[in-house]
Parts: C-alpha cells; sequence; structure tokens
C-alpha cells in the first residue's frame, strides 16, 4: 500500500504537468496583446522616465548619468516648483471636492425633475462636450473685467466684480467655476447611480421617520459610495494633471505668449505646466522626468490613501 | 503535490519574464535613439544631382506663405536640381519632435531664437562653421548683435533670417491734443508724456493711457526696456548678470513709478480691455493707448488692419544721462539651420545660404512681410522698399547700431527670461520689498537653471 501513491504519482503528474503547461501558454497566448501592450506602453516608459530621471537628458543628444542632481534641483533649486506644487495642491484640495459636490448636487436636482428633466440633464451636461481649449478662451473673455459681461451684470447690481483671471487672489477661482460649468461627465456619472438606488430603502427609512438629511446620509450615500469614491479618485488624478485651462487661461487673460506662463504672478502655474516647460521649453528633459516620477508617486499614494479609507467606509456603512 | 511541483515552473516562467523585461527594456533603452546623425548622402558644390529638400517654417497667412513660395521659385531658378517642398506653419516643438524622432527637416527655421542655445549645445541643429568657411560667407555683414543671438558656445547652429527691432510708436493726434510736439527724446520725458496724455473716465477707471508700462502688455517686455539703460542679461562667461548690471534695477524702478501712478489695478483692467494684440482690435491701432513698444511689424499690421490712426515711430528713448544708448535697442528675430538628420546637407546648406545672405531674396521677402533684413548690404540696398517707408526708419536704424543689443542664446532655452517674467510680475505688483536683493537671488536661480542641463 505505502508503495502504491510512490509508484503511481510519476505516472499521473507527467500528463498533468503538461497540461498545465500547455494551459499557461494558452493564457499567455491570450493575453500577449494586452501583455506586449501593457509593457511596451506603460512599463517601457515607466522604467525609461525612472532612468532619464537620473540623467541630463535633453532627449536629442546623448544623456549622462548624474545621480540624484534632478532630485536636489527639485527640492532646493527650481525656482518656481514650490508656486507649482501649491497651486496644483489648491485645485486638488477645493476644484475636486467642489466639482464632485456641485455635480452630486445637480445630478440629485435633475434626477428629482418631474418635468423636463430630460431637457434640463443635457443642459448641464453639454457643456463637458466643450473642447477645453475653446471653454477656457470663452470664459476669459466673459470674465474680463473690463469688456466682459460678468463683471457687467455685477455691476447693475452695485457690486464692483474682481479681476478674476487677471488676479492672483481669483485665478484660481475663476478656473474652479470653469470646473464646475464643464462637471457635466461627473453629473451624468452620479445620475446613473441615483436612479439605481432601490426605491424601497427610502420608503422604509421614511416609516423609520428620517427626515431628508438622514436618507440622505443613511441610504444614498452609502449606495452611491463607490461612484462617489470613483469621481473622487478621477477627480484627484485629473487635478494633479491640471493644464490646458491653466495654461490657456493665463495666456489668454495676459494676451502676451511671450510673458512667464503662470499669469497673473504664477498663480495658474500648475506642476504639469512645469514638468512641460522644463522638457520641452528648457532641454531639462531629465529633470521634467524628475518631476514626473513625483508626480507618478504621490497621484499613487493619493489613489492608494482614498481606496484603503473608502473600502472601510463601504464595508462598514453600506446598507448592501 | 502538483501545487508544490508547480512552484520551479512558476518561479522559472516569472525568470524568464522578468529576464525579458530587463532584456526589452535594456534593448530598447540601447535603441532609444534621438534622430539619426547627418546623412552622408551630400550633394557637394559642383553636384548637380537632381534631390528635393524639405524646408519647414513658421510663416502661416496666406501673403506670407506666398512671399516665401516666390522667393524659393527664384531659388529653384538659380539651382534647378535643388527643388524645395516648403512645409508653412511649423513650430519648434514639431521640429524637436522631429530631430527626436529621427524625421526631421532639411531645413528648418524658428521665429524665436530663444532655442538656439539648446539646439547648438545638443548637436540638434549642425555646425554650420565648415560650410561658411568653405564659401567664404562674409559674417561681418550681419551686425555683431544678431550674431550673438544665431550662435551658441562657438557653434554656429543656426543663422539669422529677417530680423525684428523695437521702437516707439505715438499717436500724432493725441500728442497735438495734449499739446506734445514730438516724440520723447528721454525716458523722463516719456514718463512726463505718458501722463499728460492719459485720461480717465468719471468712475476713476482709465479711457485713454498715455504708455503701457505693465510688464507682459504687448510687446512691453523688460528685454525692450533695458536696452534704455545698456542692460546686458549675462556677462561674458554665460553667468546671469541681472543682479550686478545696475541697469535692471534703474530700468525697473522707472517702470514701477510710472506703474505706481496709474494704479497697478487700473492697469491690469485695462491691459484686459486692450484688445487682441495682432487684431484690428489692438488698443493703439483703436486710440486707446497713446504710444507703446513694438517691432516693425506693426506698420505692416496697421497698414494690413486699415487702421485710421495717424502716428509716428521713434526709437525707445535713452534714460537720462544714458545719452550713449540714443538710437540702439532691441534685436532679435527668425533663426534658420539644417537639423541633425538632414538627407541632402549640401542642397541645404545652399538654400540656407541664398535665403540669409541673398540680397535681392532677403529684400524681397522684407518688404513682403515687413521685417528688417539682416545683412548690411540688404539693408542699403536701393530696392528694400522699407527704407522708403519713414515709418521704418527708426527700426532700420536700430539694427545698425553698434550698441544694439540682445538676448544672447543659452542652454536652457532661455530660462533666464522666465525666472526674470515670475520675479518682474511679483514685482510689479507689489511683492517684492527689496529690488537689489530679489534681483541676485533671480541671479542665483538663472545660474542655477544654466548649470542644470551641464
Amino acid at each position: 500500500m505505502s508503495t502504491h501513491p510512490v509508484t503511481q504519482l510519476p505516472l499521473v503528474a507527467a500528463p498533468l504537468r503538461a497540461r498545465l503547461r500547455r494551459n499557461r501558454l494558452r493564457v499567455l497566448l491570450f493575453l500577449a496583446p494586452g501583455l506586449v501592450g501593457f509593457t511596451v506602453f506603460l512599463i517601457y516608459p515607466l522604467v525609461m522616465t525612472v532612468w532619464l530621471s537620473f540623467t541630463n537628458s535633453n532627449m536629442i543628444s546623448q544623456a549622462s548619468f548624474v545621480g540624484l542632481r534632478n532630485y536636489r534641483y527639485l527640492l532646493d533649486g527650481d525656482p518656481q516648483i514650490w508656486h507649482a506644487i501649491r497651486n496644483t495642491g489648491w485645485l486638488v484640495a477645493i476644484m475636486v471636492p467642489a466639482q464632485v459636490l456641485f455635480a452630486l448636487g445637480v445630478a440629485m436636482v435633475t434626477a428629482r425633475l418631474k418635468a423636463g428633466a430630460s431637457l434640463f440633464r443635457t443642459v448641464f451636461y453639454l457643456p463637458a462636450l466643450a473642447p477645453p481649449v475653446a471653454a477656457t478662451v470663452a470664459f476669459v473673455c466673459m470674465f474680463n473685467p473690463n469688456s466682459g459681461p460678468v463683471n457687467r451684470i455685477l455691476g447693475l447690481l452695485g457690486i464692483h466684480g474682481p479681476l478674476w483671471f487677471n488676479s492672483p487672489d481669483w485665478s484660481k477661482p475663476a478656473l474652479t467655476l470653469l470646473a464646475l460649468w464643464g462637471s457635466g461627465t461627473m453629473m451624468v456619472i452620479f445620475l446613473a447611480a441615483l436612479l439605481e438606488v432601490p426605491a424601497e430603502l427610502y420608503e422604509a427609512a421614511e416609516l423609520d421617520g428620517a427626515g431628508s438629511w438622514q436618507r440622505f446620509r443613511y441610504v444614498t450615500l452609502p449606495t452611491i459610495s463607490p461612484v462617489v469614491l470613483f469621481a473622487t479618485v478621477t477627480g484627484v488624478i485629473a487635478g494633479l494633471q491640471y493644464f490646458t485651462q491653466a495654461m490657456v487661461a493665463s495666456q489668454v487673460a495676459n494676451g502676451n505668449i511671450q510673458a512667464a506662463p503662470g499669469y497673473p504672478d504664477g498663480s495658474t502655474l500648475t506642476y504639469p505646466q512645469q514638468l512641460y516647460i522644463a522638457g520641452f521649453n528648457e532641454f531639462h528633459a531629465g529633470y521634467a522626468c524628475a518631476l514626473a516620477v513625483v508626480l507618478f508617486v504621490v497621484a499613487m499614494a493619493f489613489t492608494v490613501v482614498l481606496l484603503r479609507r473608502a473600502s472601510g467606509f463601504d464595508i462598514e456603512e453600506s446598507p448592501r | 503535490m502538483s501545487e508544490s511541483r508547480g512552484r520551479p515552473v512558476t518561479r522559472t516562467t516569472r525568470r524568464t519574464v522578468a529576464a525579458s523585461l530587463i532584456a526589452a527594456t535594456a534593448l530598447l533603452t540601447a535603441s532609444c535613439t534621438t534622430g539619426g546623425s547627418s546623412s552622408k548622402a551630400d550633394t557637394g558644390a559642383a553636384d548637380t544631382t537632381p534631390v528635393t529638400i524639405t524646408f519647414w517654417h513658421g510663416l502661416s497667412s496666406p501673403h506670407e506663405v506666398d512671399s516665401i513660395n516666390s522667393v524659393l521659385a527664384k531659388f529653384h531658378k538659380k539651382y534647378p536640381y535643388i527643388t524645395v517642398k516648403a512645409v508653412a506653419a511649423q513650430t519648434d516643438d514639431k521640429v524637436n519632435q522631429a530631430i527626436r524622432g529621427g524625421t526631421a527637416p532639411d531645413v528648418a527655421s524658428s521665429f524665436d531664437s530663444k532655442n538656439v542655445g539648446g539646439w547648438c549645445s545638443s548637436g540638434a541643429f549642425q555646425d554650420l562653421t565648415p560650410d561658411i568657411k568653405a564659401d567664404h560667407v562674409d559674417m561681418s555683414q550681419i551686425p555683431k548683435a544678431v550674431q550673438s543671438y544665431t550662435e551658441f558656445g562657438g557653434k554656429r547652429c543656426t543663422m539669422p533670417w529677417l530680423a525684428d527691432t523695437f521702437g516707439l510708436y505715438y499717436n500724432k493726434k493725441l500728442f497735438a491734443k495734449a499739446g506734445i510736439a514730438g516724440p520723447p527724446r528721454t525716458m523722463t520725458e516719456l514718463a512726463a508724456d505718458a501722463k499728460k496724455l492719459t485720461t480717465f473716465n468719471a468712475d476713476g477707471s482709465i479711457k485713454t493711457a498715455g504708455f503701457m508700462p505693465y510688464l507682459g502688455g504687448y510687446e512691453m517686455l523688460t528685454q525692450y526696456l533695458v536696452t534704455s539703460w545698456g542692460g546686458k542679461w549675462l556677462t561674458s562667461g554665460g553667468q546671469s548678470s541681472v543682479g550686478g548690471d545696475p541697469a535692471f534695477a534703474q530700468a525697473l524702478t522707472w517702470q514701477k513709478k510710472l506703474v505706481d501712478w496709474f494704479g497697478a489695478k487700473k492697469l491690469v483692467t485695462f491691459k484686459a480691455g486692450m484688445g487682441d494684440e495682432f487684431s484690428a482690435q489692438n488698443a493703439f491701432e483703436t486710440g486707446k493707448l497713446a504710444m507703446m513698444v513694438d517691432g516693425e511689424w506693426r506698420n505692416s499690421f496697421i497698414k494690413n488692419d486699415k487702421s485710421g490712426v495717424d502716428y509716428g515711430t521713434a526709437v525707445i528713448p535713452p534714460a537720462e544721462g544714458k545719452s550713449q544708448f540714443s538710437g540702439a535697442g532691441f534685436v532679435g528675430g527668425n533663426v534658420i539651420g539644417m537639423p541633425r538628420g538632414a538627407k541632402h546637407p549640401g542642397a541645404a546648406w545652399k538654400l540656407i545660404k541664398y535665403l540669409t545672405t541673398d540680397t535681392d531674396a532677403l529684400t524681397t521677402l522684407a518688404d513682403a512681410i515687413g521685417n528688417v533684413p539682416t545683412t548690411i548690404a540688404a539693408l542699403n540696398s536701393p530696392s528694400l522698399g522699407l527704407s522708403k517707408d519713414p515709418h521704418y526708419t527708426p527700426f532700420l536704424d536700430v539694427f545698425k547700431n553698434p550698441l544694439t543689443t540682445t538676448t544672447p542664446a543659452s542652454g536652457d532655452g532661455g530660462a533666464y527670461l522666465t525666472n526674470f517674467g515670475h520675479f518682474v510680475e511679483k514685482w510689479q505688483s507689489g511683492g517684492v520689498p527689496d529690488l537689489k536683493a530679489g534681483l541676485t537671488a533671480v541671479d542665483k536661480q538663472n545660474n542655477a537653471a544654466l548649470k542644470l542641463g551641464q
């Protein structure tokens, strides 16, 4: 009896191993297109970016290894980087939550509409279809302190309008208004989630005497929390990569593309802009790669922290 | 059992995958070339084998494109075996990308000289010195300041191809109304005239500005202003000198006094409503701005926009006590060169030489697009139409003046100007308590940026 398994096992295991190997090969074959894409378009650029961040590359001539010089320059030498970090931090801390709350608010209102719901949903969504550059140019013109309609209307109400995109104090709030105006996509996602909340949960909550705030807090929010998490994570990543609108607004408001970026007074200079300037205007591709690596790490950290916190919230609070 | 037996297989697979990834990365890293070197398929001076070369330029408006095409037709007539395929509306970013990708054109031009340092030091553009020497090109025909923004670190990787000089435009009607006889002769007079010419609305906002002292308003930039004080951006050793050269502090002090007289907030509001610089709504063309600093090209814009403004032009006056800089100013402009990877360097050089040194080619294009030709011979040519227009006289004089300066090429794409731009934004909004200390800090920042690319 004792020898039976010993003599039998190789006979059984050999074809099993072969089958497993064939299965693995088949799986690899099916995964190959994805793996190749993943390697070429993600792993390779990532590895190259990390490598180049330790060089003096200008992406034209041969690069030399410079150790941590680019990272030291980031921390101690770049005169604009802390400005750019503060601006990007402001956008992530203020603009992203404002956009999430605004989109959620609009979605809740349009979800409750009995008449004209489709019309209002379309109207609120439409700005999201506007190209960012065109939308930004239009916004800067609307908020022009000299000739724009916004300050004229404020003037009729007896309010002396601010300089908006021409003021270091108001440029980022103006960009936030632009982001709110264009948050239609987020609104549609929230709307879809809100319409999926089972009506019987609200009925049960009402029977238990829950008011509107309690229904929102204990029924709506836990049910749509995965969507809120998705909107927040993608919003934070988009905030960290905020580029086009800031650059266009700065140049249009200033009216001079030769002037320093981030007009007025560096208030719209974001981290990705500084990265672009270093890499493409100043031939410091190695330094730009160092900036990109830091941005990647920060975005990753934000995402991990948000996911961890949210998963705890979801397990504890969700009624499902 | 099968699981335990599977482990070595998994480890082997992982090792294989890891090794493949490392090998692939190493291979890709090694093969990450930055454009090919220059081709050996040259057409030398005696070679008349038919070739087609590609020429990227930034001109885009129909009349500009027609003008360059007519000049290229003359080139083809002179060299029938060279056909030029011109591609309009190209930018420096596209040129850089093509060089990195190994698909660079044979000849490329740029509106701006700020990338010259990077192009020369990185080898993105080929050194033209051997061709210049071989063809005995007389470089003394090109003023020193113009030569300085088209070369870097001993390498002449570009040639100047039409220049821009800067002067003062003034509205004659508004001058007469304010009782001012002629353009200011010193910066002190300019400030006094600006105040006389300025009118305000009932609510205190600016109705007509005598001058726009806010840096960044149209072409009101430090590089054009500081020439009145004789400021130099970099030392002969290539180090930043904005803190060491007193001209910068003097120019900024003059500028800030005028900003304060207007009120920074009022100026920013007025500036926001000045209208697009390159349109018929330009504030000078509509009579809202009585004096402004601008390039010679404004003359042709005023004409093309059919503006009714009755105007005159003058050199930007020197500062008080700096009369030696009277008539001098700032010069910058288009550059043209041969990117690395050019397939027909011989033919490419012939085109570059023709466009940048042939008097007829230079005067034809200068007249067509209203820019200053870049050789003394073209400037003195009787066929130059611009020289017969008195509006262009100050700009042509600035070009000829030996004290005229420029922003020298640097290896970091002119980062010293960007850093300075950030500083003046703070300065003019009142955020710099100690000007001298601030400028010294800018020197430190500029020198750190210059060192980064080395």
